[in-house]
């Protein structure tokens, strides 16, 4: 383990330059957005530095470590603030910093209009803060910090524009259902405490092996309650497609590239906790396999284009968390799938974006149509991004995705037949719902209401959609030569190199299948949507109306807590005054009756007080006269 | 006469000052009150500089004889916890004054009173934490509810003589119960050889377990009172809507904090047997106050009722922690009595400006207060997210502390009062959402941002908040050995001694 004294600056900066911008206000309304992007790409240089320096280290000393102050320490549970910049850490240091500085550049033309730009810059830099911290902190607690950190930049972010109300309840959503999951990551973190007498993930890694099956898959459900709530996952993923409220570059960033992939780092640097809970993987690839699904069938109904990606984000992380409980191997697939669509899915949110730029912030993809010819760089870029996705080779997702396919084929028996079936079938509805998305926007009729113009976005937009739309084409190829990722991930994850069980199904013939059942969908779509009328249908089947209600998610929330909730507020809040303050009011009422009936004996006449005390002398003596007898 | 003793009567001489100034200049008696009470606030802080966070037991201790046929003593002294909760008292009162600049207004009496209420108030806050005899204590205790009774009553809005009459009859039915309990632990020092209200002897005293019951549910009930720990809490709810925000400040920020201290200083230090009888139902209480209170919360429509069911909700989490019994719980508790003290004063001040701005406390009224008011709304979005225990405030240190350690005595507890972080979302978010996000609603448009009076006074109370959340340790250093010693006599220790690897 090495010691660095130069991690604490990748929180610090954007932390500080974040606080800076707000405190100052509309002083720094000019140059605000310079400062903010600035900050965000030293960060991307400080940790492509520490990667060079990763890189000339081996073995165990790659890991670097800094303490920066002692935190908590009360009895034995003692936390201090130190970070952790290792093989899996760095992986999304280089995917914050580098995605992130893309996007403030991109969001300075995006907002340029803005009022509050300034504000929106500051809250990009405490999110890049957050996250990084959540990704360097060494110990659960530390990470604590970052994950609600990025909550609260989600928070803000989502409600950028909370003068409307819809927006405010979208951002206040997302917080609660986030919470949700944090109730998760605390009890796990309390259980970790009483199981092993620390947080840090060394000392939970330590004493894992030790612990009681029951016990850790305790944890593991923990984890994966805490992981479905920041990633969007079943049952606690309904706030993401109310999460596009937020500027897109916003949708990009967090709710795409980064920050929803949290889960998938928790549980990913959980690994010593999941290899050693059959159940606790179990349950994660359950979570991962029921959201694959119900991000993909929520993805073909969609007419908002951000909604559209949103869904298939959901899905997408689905094979990222089910790729987490395959065991050993899985993770490094997870990591590799998480940063392919890290650039596929952030180049395709800032080309939808770019689209809405151009038409007026019209997301209904019924009222686009043959924009590619208008904004040729957009739908380029787009285009690239939908091919990684789809899995097409050479492109990006091919190696990732169909290595998360070929593993869950492979991890055995019934289940692995199970789950390779439903990836097989998540990529062809995948291939179904992007190719819409394409047919709807770029090609086909023009559909655009009156006002529109579209043009292509400025240089300062479209130069970061370039650069994503090569990491869409490259980084797939790049990461898996020879095992790059997955060798350099050794040591955090599957550290006993464990390889692959008996194959079901060769490399090849996943591919192939895999290739046909995308064609399949790409064909379905395109069949389908020859003509497109600018309303939605009506005449609809039931799938088709449930998928468009996000097969009902709000409704059932609604009905199963939203609603009992709030009768119980209202029945508690008339309890409060009825019962407890009634029997309160009740004491004090007849204490108060007593004290006038009283009060009517002090009334100043002597003759009255004599009677009383004839009464008082009479009531003594027959006291005394029953006690001596 | 120790620092400690000087501290307390500071306060007293700046009321006497005060009251020989001419009643019609308001603005001098402002000033003055003011200045004092940073003289207080520089006093106390140089007494925490002073204080050896090595040495356990009590420090800058004086003892004078008062009573001397009942062994009764001027007896003063402050061990860790006391002097945090000192701090916050000695610094939230300046805060309170400079925040309150124009409550004293309009008021049944004139400003002057008010101030004088208010310093005497302060010297009671501070002797209460440092008395070490059980009399002295006894006597503050009650004494503090006559010019919190005038303040409330005098200075308050809405039904302020009715609030304030059932805060005193509430908290005067503890403090009798009380004293019932402070006579018999006499009688029975002076049976077990020489009758004394030194805390640390009675501590010594061999108390039958039957009779320790009797003598704490005597303490506890008023403790419980004041805190206020449900079914105890309604007096609290219609006090804070009448009071006017300084007062509801150091009401809830200060005063119920005598509840909590004194459940540790008294209960389980006297009657360490009784404590671990009653424990599995003061915990049932604490969860229910937890999930209670923050219920409550989210139904009020009140702004200022809204702050005192979070304050239930809060001392639900407080309670939990102190009869866990770990060090992490009480450590945890008392540092969450500081947190909470901070938390709701900058809740209060900041509802306090908007309700005084809007004339009006119902939340319907507010709406888009962030594009009309972006300081006050900001200021309130923190206190909220202190309330809601964000990480990276203090308020999360202290929340997970208590939770952290209750669960490794009582899981089921510990879960159910980690629900309360998703109602807390629920309770801020809803009123936050409602006051400061949507359109400006109509007579909000013209409302004016914090100037700078209010801004000074706002930003020490934000500075300590995110301060202590990332560098708790100065004041949980203070706490640890204090804590330490409490759990040792009462005979406890914690269920995960050794820090793992």
């Amino acid at each position: 383990m090495t010691t660095s004294t130069h991690l604490v600056y990748l929180i610090a900066l954007p932390l500080l330059s974040a606080a800076l911008l707000l405190v100052l206000g509309r002083i720094a309304d000019k140059w605000g957005h310079l400062l903010a992007t600035l900050v965000s790409a030293t960060t991307f240089v400080i940790g492509a530095l520490e990667f060079f320096a990763m890189q000339s280290r081996t073995g165990a000393s790659r890991a670097a470590t800094q303490k920066i102050f002692e935190w908590i320490s009360v009895g034995a549970f003692k936390v201090d603030a130190t970070l952790l910049l290792d093989q899996l850490s760095i992986c999304f240091v280089l995917l914050i910093t580098g995605v992130g500085t893309l996007i403030h550049i991109y969001s300075i033309a995006y907002m340029s209009h803005d009022h509050d730009r300034r504000r929106f810059f500051a809250y990009l830099n405490l999110f890049i803060a957050a996250m990084l911290l959540l990704v360097l902190g060494n110990s659960y607690l530390n990470l604590y910090v970052g994950w609600e950190g990025v909550g609260l930049a989600s928070y803000l972010l989502i409600g950028f524009w909370n003068q409307k109300p819809v927006y405010a309840t979208a951002a206040k959503k997302a917080f609660v259902a986030n919470r949700v999951g944090d109730v998760g990551l605390s009890l796990a973190i309390m259980i970790a405490f009483a199981q092993f007498g620390t947080v840090s993930f060394d000392g939970v890694k330590a004493g894992a092996p030790h612990a009681s099956p029951a016990a850790l898959t305790a944890i593991g459900a923990m984890l994966l309650l805490a992981a479905a709530g920041k990633s969007a996952q079943f049952p606690l993923q309904s706030w993401l497609g109310d999460a596009m409220a937020g500027p897109t570059p916003v949708s990009a960033l967090i709710h795409a590239a980064t920050m929803v992939t949290a889960g998938v780092y928790l549980i990913t640097r959980s690994n010593f906790i999941f290899d050693a809970s059959p159940n606790a993987r179990l349950m994660v690839v359950t979570v991962g396999a029921i959201t694959l699904l119900f991000g993909a069938i929520i993805g073909t109904a969609k007419d908002d284009i951000k909604k559209a990606l949103a869904a298939s984000t959901m899905s997408q992380i689905g094979y990222m968390i089910l790729a987490t409980g395959l065991g050993p191997i899985g993770y490094a697939f997870a990591i590799l799938h998480l940063l392919t669509h890290g650039f596929f899915k952030a180049g395709m949110f800032l080309g939808a974006g770019s689209v809405m730029h151009g038409m007026n912030d019209e997301v209904n993809m019924r009222r686009y149509g043959a924009l590619a010819k208008a904004m040729p760089i957009t739908a380029v870029t787009f285009g690239l991004g939908y091919l990684a996705i789809l899995g097409v080779p050479p492109f990006a997702g091919f190696y990732s995705k169909d290595k998360i396919i070929e593993t869950a084929f492979n991890s055995g028996g019934t289940k692995g037949i199970l789950l390779g079936g439903a990836t097989l079938l998540g990529a062809a509805i995948t291939a179904f719902y992007m190719t819409r998305v394409i047919v709807l926007t770029f090609t086909g009729s023009k559909r655009w209401d009156d006002k529109a113009h579209p043009h292509e976005s400025p240089i300062l937009m479209w130069a970061p959609m370039v650069v994503l739309a090569v990491g869409s084409v490259a980084s797939g190829f790049l990461l898996s030569s020879g095992s790059a990722l997955v060798n350099w991930l050794q040591p955090v994850v599957n550290s006993q190199n464990v390889v692959a069980g008996e194959e079901l199904m060769k490399p090849i013939v996943v591919s192939g299948l895999a290739l046909g059942v995308v064609l399949l969908g790409v064909l379905l779509a395109i069949f389908k949507y020859r003509t497109v009328p600018t309303s939605a249908p009506t005449q609809v089947s039931v799938f088709t109306k449930a998928a468009r209600k996000d097969l009902y998610q709000d409704s059932f929330n609604e009905a199963v807590l939203m609603r009992p909730g709030q009768k119980l507020t209202a029945g508690l809040v008339l309890t409060d005054y009825k019962v407890i303050d009634g029997i309160v009011r009740t004491v004090g009422w007849t204490l108060g009756a007593i004290s006038t009936a009283m009060r009517k004996i002090q009334n100043g006449f002597v003759r009255s007080y004599s009677l009383l005390m004839l009464l008082g002398v009479l009531v003594l003596v027959f006291t005394i006269w029953l006690v001596t007898l | 006469m120790s620092i400690l003793t000087t501290l307390e009567l500071l306060p007293l001489i700046g009321a006497f000052i005060v009251g020989f100034l001419p009643n019609s200049n308001a603005k001098l008696i402002k000033q003055v009150s003011i200045a004092i009470s940073l003289l207080v606030a520089a006093v106390s802080i140089l007494m925490a500089v002073r204080f050896n966070s090595g040495t356990p037991g009590f420090q800058f201790i004086e003892s004078r004889s008062w009573i001397p046929s009942f062994n009764i003593n001027y007896a003063v002294g402050v061990d860790g916890i006391a002097l945090v909760l000192i701090l916050l008292t000695t610094i939230l009162v300046p805060i309170v004054f400079l925040a309150g600049w124009n409550e004293s207004e309009g008021g049944r009496w004139s400003v002057k009173t008010f101030y004088v209420l208010l310093l005497v108030l302060e010297t009671m806050m501070i002797g209460v934490f440092a008395a070490t005899d059980v009399f002295l204590f006894y006597v503050i205790f009650e004494a503090m509810l006559i010019p919190v009774y005038f303040l409330i009553g005098g200075y308050g809005v809405g039904e302020r003589a009715a609030a304030a009459i059932k805060f005193l009859l509430y908290s005067l039915f503890g403090g009798l119960l009380m004293l019932a309990a402070v006579i018999g632990i006499y009688i029975i020092s002076t049976n077990q050889g020489g009758g004394t209200f030194d805390v640390t002897e009675l501590s010594k005293l061999t108390i039958d377990h039957p009779t320790q019951n009797w003598l704490f549910l005597g303490f506890f009930i008023a403790f419980a009172i004041k805190a206020p720990l449900w079914p105890f809490h309604t007096w609290l709810p219609s006090a804070a809507k009448s009071a006017t925000a300084g007062t509801s400040t150091l009401l809830l920020g200060v005063l119920d904090k005598v509840g909590t201290y004194g459940m540790i200083r008294f209960c389980m230090t006297l009657f360490p047997d009784a404590t671990k009888t009653f424990t599995p139902v003061i915990i049932t209480l604490s969860v229910i106050s937890i999930l209670y209170g923050a219920f409550l919360a989210i139904g009020q429509k009140d702004i200022n009722s809204l702050i005192a069911f979070t304050s239930i909700s809060h001392f639900g989490f407080i309670t939990l922690g102190i009869f866990a019994m770990t060090s992490q719980g009480l450590t945890g508790a008392t540092f969450y009595m500081v947190n909470h003290g901070f938390s709701t004063a900058a809740l209060f001040l900041t509802a306090g400006w908007m309700v005084h701005r809007r004339k009006s406390a119902q939340i319907s009224d507010f709406g888009g207060l962030q594009r009309v008011t972006p300081v006050l709304a900001w200021s309130f979005f923190i206190a909220g997210m202190s309330a809601l225990a964000l990480p990276g405030l203090s308020s999360f240190v202290s929340e997970f502390l208590v939770l952290v350690g209750s669960f490794t005595k009582y899981p089921v507890a510990a879960i159910f009062g980690t629900l309360g972080i998703v109602l807390a979302a629920l309770y801020v978010l809803i009123v936050v959402q409602r006051s400061l996000h949507g359109e400006v609603k109509p007579g909000n448009e013209s409302l004016t941002d914090l100037n700078l009076r209010e801004k000074i006074a706002i930003a020490p109370v934000i500075v300590v908040l995110v301060v202590a959340g990332f560098f708790p340790k100065p004041i949980i250093n203070l706490i640890n050995p204090a804590t330490a010693t409490v759990m040792a006599h009462a005979g406890v220790s914690d269920p995960i001694a050794k820090a793992g690897k």
